[in-house]
């Protein structure tokens, strides 16, 4: 049904909720100068419309995982090796998210210079939101939905 | 439990026992006090004040705590004067006062320091404000507080029952929305009192019995905590020059006050309470202010390891 490509090793993130694809892509696609296609709007018969991205020699590590969670709640990911899908797994929502996302607020003792404080966020549920373990604000997706990987 | 070692970083991290507890030791030292009894509980230990920003109430009450129970202060009250100036992280300061004292007292600008600061230090660290984020030992003295001047209940605490107002900013007043929470773990219902640019956030009204309204009426309520109305919260100056003088304790507003209600405020104020009201016996604020040094005291035994269930040891 579709334009895009089989992939012979990489991953396939999928059911992303239409719209948020591109979010995710700036997410994990990271510095890769392989193929990465990201198609919109395909009609799932589970969800409506969905989003769907695949990246060629690309395999992401859990803590990318964890963040496209935040994004994509529900997307499945599917690690293709040799044109085999190899390991198919539902992302899941981590209750915390430690190291991986610098806090949104400029005055939180994470973002000064030398502290060794190691960012940290308890992840909150429907809507997804972030609250800092440090500074106590709590972050909506607006504040998140761009964040790229570290 | 013991409480010795422990960090008093932020409310949330309070149970209903731990409420108790802070209640039933600040009485004690109250009564302490009261009779004059000189205390030597904590001889030999040190305090260290480290502000890093300027806060000359809270230092002053926690420098009174600890002399109160016998211990001796190290420190600074002003970064300018302090190794911060010339680098140091804060993480670093705290490892060094931890090593020269027995308790650490922090104030600072930053959110989220007085955690690092916990995780920084071998010795029982004490949150005097950080920030935005957290001021615990204020909502602590304001829970002694309305035990102290609340008649006296046949419930767990003279704070069951009551119905509590507040009154001003109450969308970006902390020690607002600290209180509200720690109240949480009482039998109290709420009155939320507030222009619509500040009215109460939904998370603190969440799972509470409260009215909400912007007209000043406090015929029902039994306690009344002011908060002070800040300009920089008004997109246009002409709405504050609206408002200002809308919520005002002035002695009309006391004539309409219950006999036994109390009047709170976290000071310093402005002119959200006429210094006419001061006399009035229901005026507590500065008997509040007062408060902070037993409650401190409290902390500062208990942490130290110097004060368990409510003996002195
Ligand atoms: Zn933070």
């Amino acid at each position: 049904m579709m334009l895009v490509r089989h992939i012979r090793n990489g991953t396939v993130v999928d059911h992303i909720k239409a719209g948020k694809g591109p979010g995710v892509m700036k997410l994990v696609k990271g510095d890769t100068e392989d193929p990465v296609v990201l198609a919109m709007n395909v009609s799932s018969t589970r969800h409506g419309k969905k989003d769907i991205l695949k990246l060629e020699n690309v395999y992401l590590d859990e803590d990318t995982l964890d963040l496209v969670s935040l994004l994509a709640p529900n997307a499945t990911v599917n690690l293709i090796k040799e044109g085999e899908v190899e390991e198919k797994r539902k992302v899941k929502l981590p209750s915390e998210i430690k190291g991986v996302l610098k806090c949104f607020n400029p005055k939180c003792i994470t973002n000064q210079e030398r502290e060794p404080a190691e960012p940290e966020f308890k992840v909150l549920k429907n809507p997804v939101r972030l609250k800092c373990k440090y500074c106590g604000e709590v972050f909506a997706e607006k504040f998140f939905k761009n964040v790229q990987k570290p | 439990m013991s409480w010795e070692g422990r960090n008093i970083i932020s409310i949330d991290e309070f149970s209903k026992e731990d409420f108790y507890r802070v209640l039933k030791n600040s009485e004690k030292m109250i009564d302490l006090l009261d009779k004059g009894t000189p205390l030597n509980v904590l001889q030999g230990k040190l305090m260290s004040s480290l502000f890093f920003e300027p806060s000359t109430r809270t230092r002053l009450s926690f420098h009174a705590a600890m002399k109160r129970l016998g211990g001796k202060i190290i420190g600074f009250s002003d970064p300018r004067t302090s190794s911060r100036k010339k680098g140091e992280t804060t993480s670093d300061t705290i490892k060094m006062a931890s090593a020269y004292s027995d308790v650490i007292v922090i104030r600072h600008p930053n959110p989220g320091a007085a955690k690092l600061a916990a995780e920084s230090a071998e010795v029982p660290v004490i949150n005097g404000g950080d920030g935005s984020n957290q001021h615990p030992t204020q909502t602590l003295l304001d829970l002694v507080t309305i035990q102290q001047e609340r008649p006296p209940s046949s419930s767990d605490s003279n704070i069951d029952g009551c119905k509590v107002a507040f009154v001003g900013d109450l969308k970006y007043g902390r020690t607002v929305h600290s209180l509200c929470t720690a109240l949480k773990n009482f039998d109290t219902s709420f009155k939320f009192i507030a222009p619509e640019e500040l009215e109460m956030p939904k998370k603190y009204k969440e799972g509470t019995d409260y009215e909400e309204t912007n007209e000043l009426e406090l015929s029902d309520a039994d306690v009344v905590y002011v908060t002070r109305i800040q300009k920089e919260r008004f997109p246009r100056p002409s709405e504050y020059e609206r408002l200002k003088g809308t919520y005002v304790i002035n002695e009309n507003v006391m004539n309409e006050l219950k006999d036994d209600a109390i009047v709170m405020h976290p000071l310093p104020r402005i002119n959200e309470i006429k210094s006419t009201v001061d006399s009035d016996p229901r005026a507590v604020y500065f008997k509040q202010a007062f408060y902070g040094v037993p409650t401190r005291m409290a902390l500062l035994a208990m942490v130290t390891g110097a004060l368990e269930e409510g003996e002195l040891i």
